[in-house]
């Protein structure tokens, strides 16, 4: 079938619906996603959201801009990040207006706490600017959006898997989905696609991200010629649940938590003297790991203590209470008396689909605009996260460049003509179907997905060296030589997750290469990209954005410039 | 170790009836269910179909009922099950394929208790102004992850005849905006929950509150509905 809509937003996180709130007043909006609404991974975001309102103590945009910039190691677009956290007030008030059930101090004003790399005059201390629900924050903005999008009557279309972009002379009209009930594909045009569909972090072994983060998107647009950015920052959340992964939110340190080696030392004072445990995130992951590779995990084992005992059962229970129900329902442990076992787990991509700050896609290092297309939330690449994101910024991120991107085609759509596409791209993309499904080769989805997951996690986690980043390349050649040969067993048409998850595992594959190869072209060390090899920033060299391009003869990379405006980069150091 | 686990299987292409099909999974105490069916899915058998996103309770895909109680396998270890499972979709929904049932009505009967603050009042500039008290009263209710094992597991949603009962999980939505210092919706809400499909469905049956994920009061809060609307009529 044919469906036309003014606008096609991908992915129904926070991004999504933010873009299509903001969208749906004079634009016809459908939002398409793999899984029902309210399922997203956004949902899993527990900490809070920055925004320098200064209901707990002073605090200005200014300190706000200047974290955000030392977090990112100075690669992140100054002029960007101005837009962000000038705009995060105002982004906050607006939740708060739709109904978020926002914690609050005694004074009634939404509660704030203190968060990684959050501080106040230039890195003096700790500052309290994170705004949350206890720490399920994400899922209580994600329901309130969702409910807003439903009460603005925006289309759904759930349960609807994207397999190919369409572009008609050079702009983007169009998704073709594939139904998961019914296995049936269809066209829906539009005159906008907004991609809005996170990030990709299952092509690791351990992840804080939920199984349907495999990140099509952002390798859907590399096959069309389109760049990624700055694929190379992969950031390790430090306290990921040993040894499942699961998030145990920063809001953990932030309320007071303490990381602990096996000796029961608070070994963050030794990494990061100023503000200890609420350090940014890469440099307390490498912490944990250095702590482990020294014998001092736990017991010798691989993994750290996150002590918070000492807060008292009611702050826990209060303001805590997803997280301590983790540590009780998978490891049996009462966080109120026992301390809870942590080790870092990859959490965000702060590369990805590059924008401009009101989400349209960018063709190549010069900033020309692929026309129809926009990207927000974790997928994009605005840059305002640089080479590590700080905690709290994401939802922001969503937050601000989600309504962004959602303003701007809005108004880009006006006037526009759908053009009938020939030849129809739903044939092709049925053939390409076909095929995978006839294939019987001697390959299975899993298998390889299992390796893959092996090959990244060894090579392409938070230590890299050029000698490991070489094998990892290699041994992700050898996977997409083998993905050649996959076959898909299950030939049903109604929820076939065997398809589904081959399809994905091809576009994982790729991303995987993107990571690897712009990893061993970056040969210095900043942020969550860390070289034992190139131990130092190298801002002669580096202080630029990577751009990796899909060439016949393998990736290419190009660069652009980092917008600098108002903090020279410095010695980074918490 | 390994689980057996007894899997309701229907595929509408192919079956006129369900059947049930024994899985044996090598599974640790501290694996969750989620991961033996992932594992069914992967090494033995790939029709099988359940939905699942965050794995950890926090997204609400993958409520089934488990030895007949009503939860999410991403939240029960191997360890608390017996040698053998017994796995089956969601009762009152219908069943699309083996695990997976059409949550068309839940998200419909959702929406229609207007899940959404309502206020006549123009916002300030800044945030409206609530106490810790007044936020703590909604603390469990905005808990929920709609993953409808309560509607699935309440009796009045179960029965043929009171199958139009809106369900717990919509009246636990309701709670948190009704008991929301913010909201001004009550009298809007009152034509759908002030009714036997309403709040008045619920007949105080408690199986809603025994297998909700998340341990909210949902018998309760539905209970502080209904003597809401009660000294609502009573003050008119």
């Amino acid at each position: 079938m044919i469906l036309d809509h003014d606008a096609v937003i991908v992915g129904s996180g926070l991004a999504g619906l933010r873009a299509a709130v903001e969208a749906t007043e004079t634009a016809g909006v459908a939002v398409v996603s793999k899984v029902l609404p309210t399922r997203s991974h956004s949902g899993a975001a527990q900490g809070g959201i920055t925004a320098a309102l200064g209901n707990e103590e002073e605090d200005r945009w200014e300190w706000h801009l200047f974290d955000t910039v030392k977090g990112g190691d100075y690669l992140g677009d100054q002029d960007a990040i101005e837009i962000m956290v000038r705009d995060a007030p105002r982004a906050i008030f607006e939740l708060e207006h739709m109904g978020v059930p926002f914690s609050r101090n005694p004074d009634g004003r939404i509660a704030q706490r203190n968060f990684g790399g959050h501080t106040r005059q230039y890195g003096k201390a700790p500052v309290r600017r994170a705004c949350h629900a206890a720490d399920h924050t994400g899922r209580v903005v994600l329901d309130t959006l969702y409910d807003q999008a439903m009460r603005q009557n925006v289309k759904f279309y759930a349960e609807y898997y994207v397999l190919s972009l369409v572009f008609d002379e050079g702009r983007c009209t169009g998704v073709v989905t594939y139904n998961l009930a019914t296995g049936e594909l269809d066209l829906l045009r539009a005159k906008a696609v907004i991609l809005a569909t996170g990030g990709c972090g299952k092509i690791y072994r351990t992840t804080s991200n939920g199984f349907a983060t495999t990140g099509e998107a952002l390798s859907l647009v590399y096959r069309e010629g389109i760049p990624l950015e700055d694929m190379e920052f992969v950031q390790f959340h430090p306290t990921g649940l040993f040894p499942l992964g699961i998030l145990v939110s920063e809001a953990a340190r932030g309320e007071g938590g303490i990381l602990r080696n096996d000796a029961g030392e608070p070994f963050m004072e030794r990494y990061a003297p100023a503000i200890k445990d609420l350090a940014a995130r890469d440099v307390v992951s490498r912490a944990i790991l250095t702590e482990i590779r020294a014998g001092r995990g736990i017991g010798g084992k691989a993994y750290v203590h996150l002590d918070l005992t000492h807060l008292g059962e009611r702050k826990i229970t209060e303001k805590l209470w997803e997280i301590t129900s983790f540590a009780r329902i998978y490891l049996g442990i009462d966080a109120v008396s026992q301390p809870i076992p942590v080790a870092p787990t990859c959490h965000y991509l702060m590369g990805g689909i590059p924008t401009d700050t009101d989400g349209r896609v960018l063709a190549d290092e010069k900033g020309r605009v692929v026309p129809g297309l926009f990207a927000a939330g974790e997928c994009a690449c605005v840059s305002v996260h640089g080479a590590n994101r700080l905690g709290c910024n994401s939802l922001l991120d969503l937050l601000v460049f989600g309504r962004r991107a959602g303003r701007v085609m809005k108004e880009d759509v006006q006037g526009i003509e759908v053009p009938a596409s020939r030849p129809d791209p739903v044939e092709a993309v049925k053939e390409r179907l076909a095929a995978l499904m006839g294939h019987d080769g001697v390959e299975r989805s899993h298998l390889i997905r299992q390796d893959m997951q092996a090959i990244m996690t060894d090579h392409g986690s938070v230590f890299r060296t050029e000698e490991s980043l070489k094998q990892g390349i290699d041994a992700i050649l050898a996977l997409k030589e083998r993905f050649s040969r996959v076959a898909v067993t299950n030939k049903g048409k109604s929820f076939n997750y065997d398809l589904m998850e081959t399809i994905e595992l091809g576009h994982q594959l790729d991303l995987c290469e993107v990571i690897l190869v712009s990893a061993r072209n970056r040969k210095e060390s900043r942020g969550a990209h860390f070289r034992e090899d190139f131990p130092e920033r190298d801002d002669r060299n580096y202080l630029r954005h990577t751009l990796i391009f899909d060439a016949p003869g393998g990736p290419r990379i190009e660069y652009k410039p980092v917008a600098i405006t108002r903090f020279q980069p410095q010695v980074r150091a918490y | 170790m390994a689980i057996r686990l007894k899997v309701f299987r229907f595929d509408p292409e192919k079956d006129e009836e369900p059947y049930y099909k024994v899985y044996a999974v090598n599974a640790g105490p501290t694996d969750r269910l989620l991961d033996c069916l992932n594992r069914i899915r992967w090494e033995q058998d790939s029709t099988l179909a359940f939905r699942m996103s965050c794995g950890h309770g926090v997204c609400g895909s993958d409520g089934m009922r488990i030895d007949g109680i009503c939860g999410l396998p991403c939240q029960r270890l191997v360890g608390s099950l017996g040698p053998e499972a017994l796995i089956e979709p969601l009762p009152v929904f219908r069943v699309i394929k083996d695990l997976i049932v059409d949550l068309t009505p839940f998200f419909e009967r959702y929406r229609s208790i207007k899940p959404y603050l309502i206020s006549a009042s123009p916002p300030p500039d800044d945030e409206r102004r609530q106490s810790p008290d007044e936020v703590r009263l909604l603390e469990s209710a905005v808990r929920c992850i709609l993953c409808a094992c309560c509607t699935a597991s309440c009796p009045v949603n179960q029965n043929p005849e009171t199958a139009d009962y809106v369900g717990p999980a919509a009246l636990v939505r309701a709670f948190r905006y009704l008991f929301d210092s913010r909201d001004q919706g009550f009298v809007e809400r009152v034509p759908v929950l002030d009714r036997k499909q309403g709040a008045w469905g619920c007949q105080t049956l408690w199986k809603c509150t025994e297998v909700c994920p998340k341990q909210i009061p949902v018998t309760k809060s539905i209970g502080q509905i209904k003597r809401r609307i009660h000294e609502a009529k009573k003050g008119t």
